[in-house]
C-alpha cells in the first residue's frame, strides 16, 4: 500500500493518542507521508469521527438513528444537556465530558442507545442516562 | 457476546456461568444468536434449551438447574406473547422455528474468538475441498447456480461480478468485503463479523481463489468496535494456521486480508467512496465506469461484496449451487438476514429465504379476515425436489388455492350486494396477481440473464 494512502490510518492513531488532532501533528503527519497540506486537512474535516477541537476525557455519544428515535433519544439528548448543562457538540468547561449526537451504531435492537467511550448501553432511560454519563 | 447482549451485561453472566459450572461443563461465549429483545441468551446443549435475560445473580441458577438434571429454570424461558406459553428449546421457538439459519447458525455453537471451535464445527473444510477438487472456474459456476446476489442491497448478481473480475489481466487483483453498514436500524453485518468472523474470511479465500485475487481489505465502520477486533483477531489466527498469506493449504494461493477502519462517514458504504477512503482521501463517490472490477482499489481490479454476501459463499459451495438456489426464488437464490427493530415485540435478526411473499398475501389481517384461512386441496408431502423443512413447505403442499366468500342466495337482491362483491374481490387480488405472475409476459420465469 503506497505510503501517502495512510494519511487516513495515520490520522486516527493520532486522534487515539491525543482525544482530537491538533493541527500541528496533522502538518507533521502529512509532510511524513508526503502527502499534500489541502488533502491532509481536507480528510481530517471530512471524516466526523475526527475533531479539531480538544474534547473531553469522556466522550457520550447518543444515537438518533430512526430505531433510536423511534424509542425516545430526542428526550435521552435533553436530559442529558440537562444533566450536564451544555448543549449537544460542546464540551463540559472542566473539560470531563463531550456530548454529541451520533447517527446509527447499529445496536438497534436495544434501542435508545448510549455509547461511552468504548462501551455500549442499551434500552436508556432519561432517568437511566444522567447515571451512565456519571 | 454480540454487542448488544454486553450492553446488558453479557460479560458479567459469563463469568458468573463459568465460577458456577466449574469443571462439570464447558462454558463458551459465542456470537450472536438474533433474539436481541431477549438478551443475554443462554443455551445449552445437548439438550437445546434456551434461557432469557439471564443476569448475573441468576446465572448460578441456571447453570445448576441444568447441569443437575432438574431441567430449565421455568421462569426465564421465552415466553409466546400469543400464546402465554413458555417453550424451553430453542427450535421450537416460532421466532427461531420459522427461519432459515444458513449464515447465522454457527453464531449460537461457536465463539468468534476461537478458530478451533469453526474448525471443529466444520470451518474451513470447504476451502480444503475446493482448493483440492475445484478449479476456480468451477467455484463461479456453482455461485452461478445459485443464483446468489449480493446482500448489500443492489442484488447484482455475484458471479457475474466476480467473472468480470476473473477476465481482467491486469493484476495484482483485490477484494474488499463491505462492513461499512450505516443504514439506520441495520446491524446484520455487524453481527455476522462479530459472531463469525471466519465464516467472512473462507468466504473471502474462496473468492479470491475464483477471481485471481492476492489482497483484500475488510472496511468496518468505526462505530464497530467488537467487529473490528473479532476480525482482527480472527486474521491472526487463519494466518497461524497457513490459512491465509503463501500458500495456503499447501496449494498455489497467496492471499492475505487486513482491516481498515472506517471514520464516521455513512458515505463511504457506496463502492467508489469507500475505495477513496481506503486511498487516503475524502470519501467522494465518483462516476462509473469505470467499474471497480476493471479500475478499483489503487487502480486495480477489485471485486467489492457486502459482508454477508461473503459468508454466503462457503454456505453455497457446502451445499452445491442448485440445493442453495431451490432456498428462495427463482432469481434469488438463498436467505437474507433482516433486523427487525423499533416498535415490534421481539426486537432481533431474523434470517428467512428470499420472497416469503405467498405467505405475507394469505396472512396478512385484511385477507384473513375476508376469506379465513387459505383452503383446497393438499398433498401429504411436500413435493419431489423440496426439503420437508423448507421455509415454506406449508404451501408447497397445495394443489389448489381456494380463497372464497359464501353470499346467501337472498344476498343478491340486497342493496349492499354489488359495494360487498366489489370488496370481496379487490381482496383477492393480491393472490389472483401472485399467481398469475409465472404466466405474465415478461414474469421471473423468463430467463433474460444468464
Amino acid at each position: 500500500m503506497p505510503e501517502h494512502a495512510t494519511i487516513l490510518q495515520a490520522l486516527q492513531d493520532l486522534h487515539e493518542e491525543h482525544g482530537y488532532l491538533p493541527i500541528g501533528e496533522v502538518k507533521k503527519a502529512a509532510e511524513r507521508l508526503g502527502v499534500p497540506l489541502s488533502q491532509a486537512f481536507s480528510v481530517a474535516t471530512f471524516y466526523k469521527a475526527f475533531s479539531l477541537v480538544p474534547r473531553g476525557k469522556k466522550i457520550v455519544k447518543v444515537c438518533l438513528g430512526t430505531a433510536c428515535h423511534v424509542r425516545g433519544a430526542r428526550e435521552l439528548v435533553e436530559a442529558l444537556e440537562r444533566a450536564l448543562k451544555i448543549r449537544a457538540g460542546e464540551t463540559t468547561p472542566d473539560r470531563a465530558v463531550t456530548l454529541e449526537v451520533v447517527k446509527c451504531v447499529g445496536a438497534c435492537a436495544i434501542a435508545p442507545v448510549v455509547v461511552v467511550g468504548k462501551r455500549t448501553y442499551g434500552n436508556v432511560s432519561p432517568q437511566g442516562a444522567a447515571e451512565v454519563v456519571g | 457476546m454480540g454487542t448488544g447482549c454486553r450492553a446488558a451485561g453479557a460479560e458479567d453472566v459469563l463469568s458468573a456461568a463459568r465460577e458456577a459450572a466449574g469443571d462439570r461443563a464447558v462454558v463458551r461465549g459465542t456470537g450472536c444468536r438474533g433474539l436481541c429483545e431477549k438478551g443475554p441468551l443462554v443455551s445449552a446443549e445437548p439438550s437445546g434449551v434456551l434461557s432469557c435475560g439471564v443476569s448475573p445473580k441468576n446465572a448460578r441458577t441456571v447453570v445448576d438447574s441444568i447441569l443437575s438434571g432438574r431441567g430449565p429454570v421455568e421462569a426465564l424461558l421465552y415466553r409466546d406473547a400469543r400464546t402465554k406459553k413458555r417453550i424451553a428449546v430453542e427450535d421450537d421457538i416460532p421466532f427461531y422455528a420459522r427461519q432459515t439459519r444458513l449464515v447465522l447458525g454457527m453464531n449460537g455453537r461457536i465463539d468468534p474468538e476461537s478458530i478451533d471451535d469453526y474448525i471443529d464445527a466444520g470451518g474451513y473444510a470447504e476451502l480444503r475441498r475446493t482448493l483440492a477438487k475445484r478449479t476456480p472456474e468451477e467455484v463461479i459456476d456453482e455461485v452461478l447456480r445459485a443464483r446468489l446476489r449480493g446482500r448489500g442491497g443492489a442484488g447484482f448478481p455475484t458471479a457475474v461480478k466476480w467473472r468480470a473480475c476473473r477476465k481482467q489481466e491486469a493484476s495484482p487483483k483485490m477484494l474488499l468485503g463491505n462492513c461499512d453498514e450505516g443504514d439506520p436500524g441495520a446491524y446484520m453485518d455487524r453481527s455476522i463479523l462479530e459472531g463469525n468472523p471466519h465464516l467472512v474470511l473462507e468466504g473471502m479465500i474462496l473468492g479470491a481463489y475464483a477471481v485471481g485475487a492476492s489482497e483484500a481489505i475488510i472496511y468496518v465502520r468505526d462505530e464497530y468496535p467488537l467487529a473490528l477486533a473479532n476480525a482482527e483477531r480472527a486474521i491472526r489466527q487463519a494466518r497461524e494456521r497457513g490459512l491465509l498469506g503463501k500458500g495456503i493449504l499447501g496449494a498455489a494461493l497467496d492471499f492475505d486480508v487486513r482491516v481498515f477502519r472506517g471514520s464516521g462517514a455513512f458515505v463511504c458504504g457506496e463502492e467508489t467512496a469507500m475505495i477513496a477512503s481506503i486511498e487516503g482521501r475524502p470519501g467522494e463517490p465518483v462516476d462509473r465506469p469505470p467499474y471497480p472490477v476493471e479500475r478499483g482499489l489503487f487502480g486495480r481490479p477489485t471485486v467489492i461484496n457486502n459482508i454477508e454476501t461473503w459468508a454466503n459463499v462457503p454456505v453455497v459451495l457446502a451445499r452445491g449451487g442448485e440445493a442453495f438456489a431451490r432456498i428462495g426464488t427463482e432469481r434469488s437464490g438463498g436467505t437474507k438476514v433482516f433486523s427487525l427493530v423499533g416498535q415490534v415485540a421481539n426486537t432481533g435478526l431474523v434470517e428467512v429465504a428470499m420472497g416469503t411473499s405467498l405467505r405475507t398475501i394469505v396472512e396478512a389481517p385484511a385477507f384473513r379476515k375476508t376469506f379465513g384461512p387459505l383452503e383446497g386441496e393438499r398433498l401429504q408431502r411436500v413435493p419431489r425436489g423440496f426439503s420437508k423443512d423448507h421455509p415454506a413447505a406449508e404451501f408447497l403442499k397445495y394443489r389448489q388455492f381456494l380463497a372464497g366468500v359464501e353470499l346467501p342466495a337472498s344476498f343478491a337482491s340486497d342493496p349492499r350486494f354489488y359495494g360487498r362483491l366489489l370488496e370481496v374481490f379487490r381482496r383477492v387480488i393480491p393472490l389472483a396477481r401472485f399467481l398469475n405472475e409465472p404466466l405474465l409476459k415478461g414474469g421471473p420465469w423468463r430467463q433474460t440473464e444468464t
